[in-house]
């Protein structure tokens, strides 16, 4: 036991104390910057982009399909496209993930999620999830995990993941929504008591991402039901899950 | 028997390998003591053509053989009637192309007609079932468990998965792409990029630079680091101690975003690409991660003293879902698993690997339970940090080495396969091209695709309550096995 004790001692606190302004590196791939000015409508990112994110004249990128996988970025030799560290990611609604050259990060940032009153007056203090993988890599599903641990530590905001969904007041889905999968992800929904939000997480569960021409997938429950959070990457970053969650249920 | 002898990562031309008569191919295989690591059927015109590549570890070559069986035949003996490392094989090529291995035991669905799907069955005074899934109580991938049990002691665990079957194989034909590839499964992002591309850059080709080479394997080291480090504190989180759950995760992370500062992605997403790498080493970030490994192995050794120092910790381990190493040969289990029960399989040295060779590694002694897979990632927590730091020197020699080489055009009627030893083990990727140099196919084998049936047998006759310690230490992929 004092070998176990011991550990606490060296391991010291792990949390990230502002979880709103957690800094990260460079390197990391989020929200694109785009400079339509420099793009000559060339259309090479747009052809070679896994996931036919990419438009151009004017520029876009859908970050409801983007991988993150800067593909683009190496191919363009006029620099058009680059990829800030902007990591809070999350929207309200798919428009608002189409990103053109007018979208700057502050800009970005205001418009994604707008505060309901009907979601802060109840979830401010506490939300329980129902996780559902639906054909997911496993990527989102280490990150949602991740979110959890010692280092991110979501527990404390009152956010959580849970067993079944009946204590949940919400479902979290990844994955590209697989056939086999529809009918257990539509059962999970209806489990579920209302008012219940839904949140997709990853670009397979935003669009199919690299596997929208797959002909195993069934993307009806999308279409059916009310979506509220949609949250881009690939995988989904730890903190932009977080950041997300927390900008929808509580008061800006 | 005729047949073709390659090395790992190599190309044959696809009408040089030789094609036998399925009986005599049957017969072949039903006694061969070589493993099979590939079995494949691919559209032939009016027939289909079975492919089988079977491993010879000690020479380190791969056998090809193949057959031809004309689409008017509906069946023939089954081989898993003499040599049961054939059983999910020989399932998914019924599944796949509807020709019947006449005597199967066990003829199931794989990865579609669940709701076909028969259980097996137990009658008795006592006796029930437990059903489990699809959906999990946590934030885990999709599949179904059925136990039979009496009691709390579980007499039999079927598993039945393809929940997450969004067909890769055809869509690495039609799209073929890093991207793909590294969704294919998650969490072996960096082994089935690398694998992908290994495949692709011989059917064109195109040699990269050992810079590159290097890169990439120091990625799959760091890989197989952070996931056994997660994995350690996953054992230890589902026997509630909870202190070992924390700190291997949060050592984790140290693993992780060191992987964020070199590629961009904490799971190193764009690193690897067709032709080489994205992204440079340079001095002060090799010094970066060499500084990063001291400290997690140092975190690492200590969490395992404190945690293997605890009885009730070693009391859950020792003893928990054990099974022999006999039976681990026979269902041909691999990779990881394979040596946490004594078989001693590893193809990052079984194939010749210029940059392993110089390795050498100590033996594993296998304990066969609960407790041998939780050694066995800690062994190859610190054999892996070892081999990163030693990469990481090598690296120093091809410093001025372009990263990243032009890729050439595929090359017509061309096969080649790729072993690369993800975390779980070996991971196969093998593709053939047409005579307009094109995929025309794609064939994937995760290790999970031998190892869930260890995990149902190394269940029996344990409690019920002990599966969640079981599936842990096996961490196999539900999404790497349904494609």
């Amino acid at each position: 036991m004092f070998e176990t004790l011991k550990m606490k001692l060296y391991q010291k606190n792990q949390y990230i104390k502002d979880i709103k302004n957690a800094p990260i590196k460079d390197q990391f791939r989020g929200l694109p910057v785009l400079d339509d000015t420099k793009c000559q409508n060339c259309a090479i990112c747009a052809q070679s982009c896994p996931t036919g994110a990419i438009s151009v004249n004017p520029l876009k990128i859908d970050l409801a399909k983007c991988t993150f996988c800067g593909k683009c970025k190496n191919l363009c030799t006029r620099n058009a496209i680059d990829f800030s560290s902007y990591y809070k990611l999350g929207v309200d609604n798919p428009q608002k993930l189409i990103v053109d050259s007018k979208v700057t990060i502050e800009e970005y940032n205001k418009r994604a999620i707008e505060t309901r009153k009907e979601i802060y007056s109840i979830f401010n203090r506490s939300i329980k999830f129902r996780q559902v993988s639906a054909g997911g890599c496993n990527g989102c599903e280490m990150e949602l995990n991740a979110t959890s641990n010692a280092n991110f530590d979501i527990g404390r905001f009152g956010i959580d993941f849970v067993a079944s969904p009946r204590h949940a007041d919400g479902i979290v889905i990844t994955g590209p929504i697989t056939k086999a999968m529809a009918y257990a992800l539509e059962d999970c929904y209806k489990a579920t008591p209302d008012p219940k939000i839904v949140v997709l997480v990853g670009a397979c569960a935003l669009s199919g991402g690299v596997f929208q021409g797959s002909d195993e997938l069934n993307r009806e429950f999308i279409d059916k039901y009310k979506i509220d959070l949609y949250i881009p990457g690939c995988p989904v970053h730890p903190l932009t899950f977080i950041n997300a969650i927390l900008d929808f249920i509580r008061k800006k | 028997m005729d047949n073709c002898v390659i090395n790992n990562n190599k190309r044959v031309n696809l009408l040089e390998i030789p094609t036998v008569e399925i009986e005599k191919l049957r017969s072949y295989l039903s006694v061969s003591n070589l493993r099979p690591i590939s079995f494949f059927g691919s559209d032939w015109g009016s027939a289909v053509k079975l492919f089988v590549a079977l491993a010879d570890d000690e020479r380190g070559e791969i056998i090809l053989c193949s057959s031809l069986i004309d689409k008017s035949i509906k069946s023939y003996e089954s081989i898993t009637k003499d040599n049961y490392q054939y059983h999910m094989f020989e399932r998914e090529f019924f599944e796949q192309f509807r020709i019947e291995p006449l005597g199967h035991p066990w003829l199931k669905p794989v990865r579609k007609n669940l709701n076909d799907y028969e259980f097996f069955q137990m009658e008795g005074e006592e006796l029930h079932e437990v059903a489990v899934g699809p959906i999990h109580a946590g934030v885990i991938e999709p599949g179904h468990f059925r136990f039979s049990c009496q009691g709390e002691k579980v007499y039999n665990l079927e598993i039945m998965l393809g929940y997450q079957h969004r067909n890769c194989e055809s869509l690495m034909v039609k799209n073929p792409s890093n991207q793909l590839a590294e969704s294919i499964c998650g969490d072996s992002t960096i082994a089935y990029n690398l694998a992908y591309s290994q495949v692709i850059e011989e059917l064109s080709d195109t040699k990269i630079t050992n810079k590159a080479k290097i890169i990439r394997r120091i990625a799959l080291e760091m890989e197989r680091i952070a996931i056994h480090i997660g994995d350690l504190g996953a054992i230890l989180g589902d026997i509630a101690y909870l202190m070992g759950k924390e700190v291997f995760a949060t050592t984790r992370t140290l693993v992780i975003n060191t992987m964020l500062e070199i590629s961009g992605s904490r799971f190193g997403r764009g690193l690897i690409v067709e032709g080489g790498v994205n992204f440079d080493i340079d001095k002060k970030l090799s010094e970066k991660i060499s500084a990063m490994l001291d400290n997690v192995k140092k975190t690492v050794e200590k969490m395992t003293k404190a945690a293997l120092s605890s009885s009730t910790v070693m009391s859950r381990l020792e003893k928990t879902g054990s099974l022999s190493t006999e039976t681990a040969q026979q269902i041909n289990l691999v990779g990881l698993m394979g040596r946490a029960f004594g078989v001693n399989l590893d193809s990052r040295f079984d194939f010749l690997d210029e940059f392993y060779k110089d390795f050498k590694l100590k033996p594993f002694i296998a304990t066969n339970d609960a407790y041998s897979r939780f050694r066995i990632r800690y062994k190859e927590i610190i054999d892996s940090i070892f081999i990163v730091k030693k990469l990481l020197q090598k690296l120093e020699e091809f410093k001025n080495e372009e990263i990243k080489v032009q890729m050439n055009p595929l090359i017509p009627n061309g096969f080649a396969l790729s072993v690369v030893e993800a975390w779980r083990g070996e991971l196969v990727h093998a593709a053939t091209t047409n005579e307009q140099g094109q995929l025309s196919r794609y064939k994937i084998k995760d290790p999970s695709f031998n190892n869930w049936f260890g995990l149902a047998l190394a269940l029996r006759n344990n409690g019920i309550s002990d599966f969640p310690l079981c599936n842990k230490g096996f961490d196999l992929s539900y999404c790497g096995f349904d494609l």
